[in-house]
């Protein structure tokens, strides 16, 4: 089998790149790493990936809101040549920051009449949170998310929370099995670990073909058991569950 | 307005400079942020509870934009969708500044002109990156505020909306032509006539350009530049002050200092030196070929070994003056700084992992019993919180340690202390700029920021005005400095520079005299890129504008580098060239303004001379001791030692740093069954297929330095070094820093305390075989104030020394945490008690004066630590936690209520040293002696445990239980017996903010 190349994109502020690209070559990806200058001035190096991977960061520091700077750059300049590459059935993920750049250009929930159906924005402390959360999948369509439950990962982010514009937008992605990735209870006390305000405990959102994913949470944080929180307390498997993610990505092209 | 701006609205004009406004407001429905903190906050200040605030942030745009395109702007890049509306109109318009019915005010908030304004130059990039004829843009906010009496709105504006030293405050409409800044700049070379005058005219010359420099200094001076048959130029004298300053060359403690105490005198050539720096020579000495220091107290961070192709280095500097008057600004470039001093160390470290210490007065003081001028503490807490979150977690470093420690003694000069900890390969340690490279600045722009003595107004922002803030304060901007770390990283591996350093204090003075010391260095100061016209060449030269780096560019590799930093939009910029004459020359426009010897700058400085004296403090009884013994007395000392500031959970603080970014994090700041216990030291992995550990941890206690700072500075080197092994590190391999933060040392009890401490950490140091390998020293801190009284009033910070420690796990799955495991375990003491309450939690909380101040037993301490370190490598030890402030009762209810479950000791057995029995259980209990750890250990390892430990006091003390109770007992007497919850919840409370 091949390798699948993945291409991690690099922008002013991007910052998860390095782990993140570590978390496709142990899942078995050949990783190649861009800047958004290269890719705006050589759009054609997007077709040479199977994976385009949008990593964690501040890109141009989240100024004026997270992401929607690097979104701007993106729907001007290569708007065409991301459609292109998710026609051609090729994946595309964005984690933190990557997840706010694409829910903002509108490539992962389409834009309509009334505007972007749905954004994130500040976490409701109105503060950064660095915590670990308990999630729960619903893996019918996120092609990530293949033959998983339950994950717990960290997230890290001032503006996580998930808003859609009417529960007629939320209605519609839930149908559509769209809402994969939901903020859940840890241990059955009943209070979910929501710390950001999303509604609907979103925490991560796939489009109708499952083939883009974008998602708070880190899971490129917890590969190996050494960075979950309560490792030397439990007898954990040595692949953490952030695993899945990167693993499901590539086997897709197997 | 004019006709230009109508034109603008009217949308008839042809080709114009417009000016417009965009404010930006939540949508219906959506939480307002800003308002809701604002009104926590006002209520400190004892404003009315009444009091509502609407806000909003907005930018000004001008250029040639039509209002279909600043709409547009409006609409696709400044508003959020689904969440916020916004309203966009000419600057000054009726339209735009209605206030509502039950919010009469108008506040609008701007940054002062020339304070960077990171969002500004952000949106203003994306602006012309999408097509727009963008000339300039500033963001503002803007407030609504319900009717308040002058006094109010007028404390409300000056110390919650606005800070006035980086900041404006307008009240009603914006009224402005132009945001571009700057003006023509006059060549004028300057000449400052020395000769001839005596010494009161020198020092007169020397107050009024406010180079802090002496009679001594001057006359020095004066001669060499008579010898030279002429006068300096205003930027020679400049560059003689900035290089000879307290803070480049820490004149003070690297000076002569004639020391006595109750031993006799001792006289320092160089004070530092002889004691700290000459430690660390001895113990490499004696290392011989197992030394594993590299390069200390040289460049600009310590660099130690870490394995066969890496080296790993550590600074940690202060920024107090700053965060006293601007927290958020002074923390945000604090961190920033020494970021640049990892990436300025050998050939460039990468930064791995970020420490933040600080100390405060209460958070909860009541503004009335706050000297006049101060900020209130809490403000100061969260601007200096976000500071250091906003910048380390935008360059992507995780912050992984700190501590906080409160006094009122902090109130008017507040410490904030950043450290940086970096990864290099170790053929990169060392850097030899060579004659004829080029001198090569990147990153930031050059403006007036931090220039002293520059004007520094809020001006009216309706004038034609180039006066731009000046002053200590600054704000950083962490994209600018991301950028310049992803190229720089890339050019060292590709071999294209000869050197590199960091430009801090002094700007480019300080940077380039360093690098050209030995060679001599040409600069011309007409090619450094502006962030706008009209700065003086003098005030190029010493701007502390942020975000730059000075490199040693071979001529040949300049087309690679140039061209590596276009490709990611970092500014690159030819300032200079290495010339081998041993001249300092700087050219304006092929003018030379300066030709100064660098012997004379780096070797010409007079000695300073100064006294200290140190008298012991005499000892004296514990008082209020007490005999009871009932258990709920006992108890309710523990729960208000377990909610002293200083001892509760910094949580609030702690999960606002991104401590995981990177991917390497194993022990996390907050540990235990719910992510929330005190951990020890942090652990990270700087490598991600390898799990060899860089252990941080700190030690710090300013309440024993005011009985003795010789065991102050032990004990916090001991504290810092227990907390590394606690987690697993290597004791033989901790390297540590010195800051050292003390009150006025020109009186000489002052300096003479500081140089107690520093023949205390000699000793120690050796001892134990811990090399300082970097330290810092910011002294003269105190606050000075006219009481109600009309009396003039000084309060000096207590003696502060933090201690950083770097250690080393060679396999970090051989780590332990500091919570409880499993119920059945047995828990130990490791090391004596002794009968130590002077400046200990106990007599904070109980108000007890007196007694002895913990020492340190440096043969015993380094045979624990060993033996500790054994017994975690051997996999004997399910969990460890040192013992600290608070003592033994402390640490059991951390690791109780960390691990989710209860224990039951007895203090009956614990090994004692000098202990009366009339005080045996209280210092069991709450004593603060030094290397002393607590550790669960599983029944069936407890022989192989305890034959670790044959020349170490131990004592088994109990069992971990199910039940989640603590129970203590004494004679089976229970003499602590509490719910865990409850004494999690008050540890939890005091700090838990919103």
């Amino acid at each position: 089998m091949t390798q699948p190349n993945v291409l991690i994109l690099r922008a002013p502020g991007t910052n998860c790149d390095q782990e993140t690209g570590f978390a496709f070559e142990k899942a078995g990806g050949s990783v190649a790493y861009h800047h958004i200058n290269q890719l705006v001035e050589s759009p054609r190096l997007i077709a040479d990936a199977q994976i385009l991977c949008l990593p964690g960061g501040f890109s141009y520091g989240d100024d004026i809101a997270a992401g929607r700077i690097l979104a701007s750059q993106f729907q001007s300049k290569l708007a065409d040549v991301i459609h292109e590459f998710h026609a051609a059935d090729k994946l595309i993920l964005g984690i933190c920051n990557g997840f706010q750049i694409l829910i903002k250009t509108g490539f992962l929930l389409q834009q309509t009449d009334e505007g972007l159906p749905a954004t994130l924005t500040w976490n409701d402390c109105g503060r950064f949170i660095d915590r670990w959360v308990n999630l729960k999948t619903d893996s019918s369509v996120c092609v990530f998310l293949k033959d998983t439950d339950q994950l717990y990962l960290p997230i890290a982010h001032a503006e996580g929370k998930f808003v859609p514009r009417s529960d007629a937008v939320l209605n519609a992605l839930r149908d559509g099995n769209q809402l994969a990735l939901t903020y859940a209870s840890g241990n059955g006390n009943g209070s979910v670990d929501n710390f950001n305000g999303s509604v609907a405990d979103v925490a991560g959102v796939c489009d109708p073909t499952g083939r883009i994913f974008g998602l708070m949470p880190h899971p490129e944080r917890f590969i190996d058991r050494t960075q979950h929180p309560h490792w030397t307390r439990l007898e954990l498997p040595e692949n953490g569950d952030g695993m899945a993610i990167f693993q499901n990505a590539i086997d897709y092209f197997a | 307005m004019n006709n230009a701006v109508e034109n603008c609205a009217s949308g008839t004009s042809q080709k114009t400079t417009c000016l417009w406004q965009i404010d930006i407001w939540p949508e219906a429905g959506q939480p307002d942020r800003i308002a809701n903190e604002l009104a926590s906050d006002a209520a400190d200040l004892r404003l009315p509870s009444s009091l509502r605030i609407r806000s909003a942030r907005g930018f000004l745009i001008e250029g040639d934009i039509t209002l279909e395109q600043a709409e547009n702007i409006g609409i696709n890049l400044l508003a959020e969708p689904v969440v916020e509306r916004f309203q966009l109109a000419e600057v000054g318009s009726n339209e735009i500044n209605v206030a509502a019915d039950d919010c009469p005010n108008l506040i609008y908030v701007l940054p002062l002109p020339g304070v960077t304004d990171p969002q500004a130059e952000s949106a203003m990039q994306a602006m012309r990156n999408l097509g727009y004829q963008v000339t300039a843009v500033r963001t503002f906010r803007k407030f609504v505020v319900s009717d308040l009496d002058q006094r109010d709105l007028q404390t409300l504006t000056s110390k919650l909306l606005s800070n006035d030293s980086i900041e404006s405050a307008v009240h009603g409409a914006l009224q402005l032509d132009r945001l571009e800044l700057g003006t023509e700049y006059q060549f004028e070379k300057g000449v400052v006539r020395l000769t001839g005058l005596n010494a009161d005219e020198l020092l007169d010359i020397s107050r009024q350009w406010q180079l802090s420099l002496s009679a001594v200094e001057m006359e020095t001076i004066q001669a060499h530049f008579g010898d030279l048959g002429r006068e300096p130029t205003d930027v020679e004298l400049e560059t003689v002050a900035q290089t000879w300053s307290e803070h480049c060359s820490h004149k003070t403690l690297a000076g002569r200092i004639n020391y006595s105490d109750e031993n006799g005198t001792r006289l320092f050539e160089n004070m530092l030196k002889e004691t700290i720096f000459s430690a660390t020579m001895q113990i490499r000495d004696e290392l011989g070929d197992e030394d594993w220091c590299v390069s200390v107290f040289r460049d600009n961070a310590g660099i130690v070994r870490f394995d066969d192709q890496h080296n790993i280095c550590f600074k940690v500097e202060t920024h107090n003056r700053p965060s006293a008057l601007e927290p958020y600004g002074g923390a945000n470039t604090g961190i920033g700084g020494v970021i640049r001093d990892t990436l300025g160390t050998g050939m460039g470290a990468k930064p791995i992992c970020n420490t933040d210490v600080f100390c405060f007065a209460d958070p909860n003081s009541a503004v009335e019993d706050l000297p006049p001028g101060v900020m209130h503490p809490r403000r100061i807490m969260k601007g200096v919180v976000a500071g250091v979150r906003d910048y380390g977690n935008r360059m992507g470093i995780p912050t992984v340690n700190g501590a906080v420690y409160f006094d009122r003694r902090y109130v008017g000069n507040p410490l904030v202390f950043c450290g940086n900890v970096g990864l290099l390969p170790n053929q990169k340690s060392f850097k030899e700029p060579q004659a004829n490279d080029l001198i090569v600045s990147i990153g930031g722009k050059t403006g007036r920021d931090g220039i002293h003595g520059a004007t520094f107004s809020s001006a009216e922002l309706t004038e034609d005005s180039d006066i731009t803030s000046g002053g200590a304060v600054q704000i950083g901007n962490a994209i600018t400095e991301k950028m310049l770390m992803d190229v720089m990283l890339t050019a060292r591996d590709r071999n294209l520079y000869t050197a590199v350093t960091d430009c801090g204090a002094g700007g480019y003075s300080s940077a380039v005299g360093e690098m050209g010391e030995e060679i001599g260095a040409e600069v011309w100061l007409d090619k450094v890129p502006l962030k706008y016209q009209g700065l003086s060449y003098t005030e190029i030269w010493i701007s502390e504008a942020q975000e730059r780096m000075v490199f040693s560019v071979p001529e040949a590799n300049w087309p690679a580098f140039r061209d590596l930093c276009a490709s990611e939009s970092v500014e690159a910029t030819v300032i200079g060239q290495f010339k081998p004459n041993g001249q300092l020359v700087l050219k304006y426009e092929d003018q030379v303004v300066a030709d100064v010897a660098m012997a004379f700058l780096h070797d010409g400085r007079p000695p300073v001379i100064r006294e200290a004296t140190y008298q012991p403090v005499p000892a004296t009884e514990l008082s209020n001791a007490p005999s009871r013994s009932e258990a709920s007395q006992w108890t309710g000392d523990l729960l208000k030692i377990l909610g002293s500031l200083n001892v509760a959970s910094k949580h609030w603080i702690i999960r606002q740093y991104d401590h995981e970014v990177q991917g390497g994090s194993v022990i996390k700041p907050l540990v235990g069954i719910q992510n929330d216990g005190p951990g020890d030291a942090a652990v990270v992995r700087p490598l991600l297929d390898s799990y060899r550990g860089v252990v941080v941890s700190c030690g710090m206690n300013p309440h024993f330095g005011d009985f003795d700072t010789w065991h102050m500075a032990t004990s916090a080197i001991d504290e810092a070094i227990r907390n590394c092994v606690a987690v697993g590190a290597d004791p033989n391999r901790i390297a540590v820093l010195d800051n050292f933060c003390w009150g006025y040392t020109d009186r000489p009890e002052t300096l003479g305390s500081l140089v107690r401490a520093a023949l205390a950490c000699h000793d120690l140091s050796i001892e134990m075989q811990t090399p300082f390998i970097s330290g810092k020293d910011s002294l003269h801190n105190e606050f000075s104030y006219t009481n109600a009284d009309g009396q003039r009033e000084v309060i000096s910070i207590p003696s502060t020394l933090l201690i950083s420690a770097m250690g080393q796990v060679s396999d970090v799955r051989k780590c332990v945490t500091m919570d409880l495991k499993s119920a059945g375990n047995l828990i130990y003491q490791i090391g004596q008690t002794g009968n130590h309450f002077a400046g200990s939690h106990w007599s904070l909380v109980t108000g007890a004066n007196g007694g002895a101040v913990p020492t340190v037993d440096g043969e015993l301490a380094k045979k624990t630590f060993n033996a500790v370190h054994r017994a975690i490598h051997g996999g004997l030890i399910r969990s460890c936690h040192d013992l600290s402030e608070g003592g033994l009762a402390a640490a059991i209810a951390e690791m109780a209520f960390a691990g989710g479950l209860g224990a039951e000791i007895t203090v009956d057995q614990i090994v004692t040293n000098d202990v009366p029995e009339t005080v045996r259980v209280l210092a069991c209990l709450f004593s603060e002696s030094n290397s002393r750890f607590v550790a669960e250990v599983l029944p069936e390892c407890q022989s192989d445990f305890e034959a670790m430990f044959t020349d170490v006091p131990l004592t088994l003390l109990g069992k971990v239980s199910e039940q989640s109770k603590l129970v203590i007992e004494s004679e089976t007497a229970k003499v602590i017996d509490a719910p865990v919850d409850q004494l999690k919840e008050a540890w939890q409370n005091p700090l838990d903010w919103n």
